[in-house]
């Protein structure tokens, strides 16, 4: 197995143990042990739900500390164009990006920019042919895992690109180095994330090599001395930084991506359940008349990022706004341009963190256990074993993670029919406590009229 | 070894829930790690069957049996049967009424598909008694 690393993590000492984040997560890798939450590290996607949902605030996203800028001479901030939905009548995003260089970055460069530059790429990919359609965004890190872990049939589909932060964090370092004659590690390149599952790809990239990046610091943590900074520059201050168009900007979005690549036949899903089913009829062939599929994590597309503070849909509407002054895109790629050096260059290897074991005969064997012991759980799936579902359960009996007992249902078998729990009393006894209460509750109505 | 069986009741008329049982076996399937090209081929054939009862028969009833070597899955309805399975077999024809096409089905690509993601088809059918579609997959 792999070194997985994550973003996301837990704080033991917040965590209750309750049933949110794991009834929530998409892909089953939470489960509750001795009363505190526990990430199943080959299944975590790094999609930041349980973040979102966790009543206690347990769940956290590893970022940088804003010392981490000292260590380099030269700084370089990438902004996410989901940093533009953040702010409240902005109509100039030179007041973002002036405000970030005020913060103590040496220069900016969009991913909005490399985002057109992606655009302009997948166009020609598509005009060329050479892609198997429907052609699966590659753009969402937390797509991308998911589909190597529960759909990696699919892995053919994914378009082989860099990513917009990327592409930006290349760009912006070469760039650097020409300019000013400096070495790599004197260059600090730090994205401003919307999620943690970008945050994983920069530092532990699945298709090529990583080191680009130094590290992210979270929208919501640069948010309010941004927004200080931003507030005390007068308008003959800001330098005139913005060069990315509709296109690149749009990518902030769900619909932003395949909107750019100027074809008709695509569908933009976002949403992690969406996304799941309509990576289920993809599997199965059903949206083969398509061209292209825009898949995002979170509602909304990046601008719903657990680490974004607006909400997705004021922030979209304000890019919508925002997009209003620009031009449709301000790059592209010159013509004779070779996309190899914009391609991946390892391939995405499956990861089926499902399958119960890598010997079939094996595997069935525990999928007959698994089906009789899910047969005998009461159904409810209530999740106080700690496991989401009794199939769940069921599954990590099997693999021998959890025992019979976990659920309290079946510790309570054997017990006398009355202190047993509701499914698991005889039908006889149920139905007769039901009738006398709803006995109880007739006279009990009557005598109060 | 004990093959796995399974066993699902595919209610009619309801095309939310038409593709439930496809859908679980492929979970299963994928636990087991059937490779992703016989996983794809059960998906495809299964859930065309699974359409077809829901738009023709008012439901069946379909039981899958894994053993080491291949699925095989068997789809039975007590809905109309086929007058002419010849041309029922036939790409593109369809008897689906217009209220299903606007839904995007009877493309008349049905039974075509479930027999070349098939390695073995047998359809037993007679007017007005039903319909019984015998399938295997090999796994390879």
């Amino acid at each position: 197995m792999e070194n997985i690393f994550h973003s996301v993590r837990l704080d033991d000492e917040k965590c209750r143990g309750c049933t949110n984040c794991i009834k929530r997560c998409p892909t089953q890798a939470i489960r509750v042990r001795n009363k505190k939450a526990y990430i199943i590290s080959d299944r975590c996607i790094d999609c930041g739900e349980c973040i979102r949902v966790c009543p206690h605030h347990a769940k956290y996203a590893v970022s940088e500390h804003f010392n981490e800028l000292v260590k380099y001479k030269y700084r370089i901030a990438l902004p996410a164009p989901s940093l533009y939905g953040q702010f409240n009548n902005l109509d100039n995003v030179d007041y973002v990006l002036t405000g970030l260089k005020r913060m103590g970055f040496d220069e900016v460069f969009e991913v909005s920019k490399a985002a057109e530059l992606v655009s302009d790429a997948s166009r020609r990919m598509l005009e060329n042919g050479e892609l198997q359609r429907p052609v699966i965004s590659s753009a969402c890190p937390a797509v991308l895992r998911l589909i190597r872990t529960r759909f990696p049939n699919l892995i053919k589909n994914i378009l082989p690109l860099f990513t917009p932060v990327d592409l930006a964090a290349r760009l912006a370092r070469k760039a650097a180095k020409k300019k000013n004659g400096l070495e790599n590690k004197d260059i600090g390149v730090f994205f401003i994330s919307p999620c943690p599952a970008k945050r994983t790809a920069i530092t532990n990239p699945l298709c090529y090599d990583g080191g680009i990046i130094n590290g992210a610091f979270a929208i919501k943590d640069i948010y309010p001395v941004l927004v200080q900074t931003m507030d005390k520059l007068s308008p003959d201050e800001v330098e005139p930084l913005g060069d990315s168009g509709i296109i690149g900007v749009g990518w902030a979005s769900s619909g932003g991506e395949a909107a750019g690549l100027l074809k008709e036949r695509y569908l933009a899903a976002d949403g992690i359940e969406n996304v799941i089913n309509v990576l289920e009829e993809l599997e199965d062939e059903k949206l083969n008349d398509l061209d292209f599929i825009e898949l995002n994590c979170c509602t909304g597309g990046c601008v719903g990022g657990v680490l974004t503070v607006e909400n997705p849909y004021v922030a979209k509407a304000r890019i919508q706004r925002l997009r209003k002054f620009m031009p449709v895109s301000c790059n592209r790629l010159p013509h004779d341009f070779h996309i190899d050096l914009m391609g991946w260059t390892h391939e995405l290897t499956p990861s089926p963190a499902m399958k119960l074991a890598d010997n079939v005969i094996k595997a069935m064997r525990m999928m007959s256990e698994l089906k009789r012991i899910e047969d005998e759980l009461p159904g409810l799936d209530c999740g106080i074993c700690g496991a989401p579902s009794c199939r769940a359960l069921a599954d990590d009996i099997v693999r021998g993670y959890a025992e019979e007992n976990d659920c309290i249902f079946w510790a309570a078998r054997g017990s006398s029919e009355e202190s047993l729990p509701a499914p698991f009393r005889k039908k006889e006894v149920v139905s007769e406590k039901a009738e006398t209460t709803s006995n109880d509750f007739e006279e009990n109505f009557l005598k109060d009229e | 070894m004990e093959s796995i069986k399974l066993h699902y009741d595919v209610p009619g008329d309801d095309f939310t829930r038409a593709g439930a049982a496809s859908g679980d076996v492929k979970r299963t399937l994928k636990q087991l790690g059937i490779s992703p090209s016989v996983i794809r081929n059960v998906a495809v054939a299964m859930y065309e069957g699974e359409i077809n009862m829901v738009i023709h028969a008012g439901g069946g009833e379909i039981d899958v049996e894994i053993d080491e070597n291949k699925i095989s899955m068997t789809l039975s309805d007590h809905g109309p049967g086929i007058e002419n399975v010849e041309l029922a077999m036939k790409e593109g024809y369809s008897t689906a009424p217009d209220n299903i096409r606007c839904l995007g089905f009877g493309a008349g690509m049905g039974l075509p598909n479930i027999k070349k993601y098939t390695d073995d088809f047998v359809i037993e059918t007679e007017v007005g008694v039903g319909t019984t579609l015998r399938l295997k997959v090999n796994i390879t």
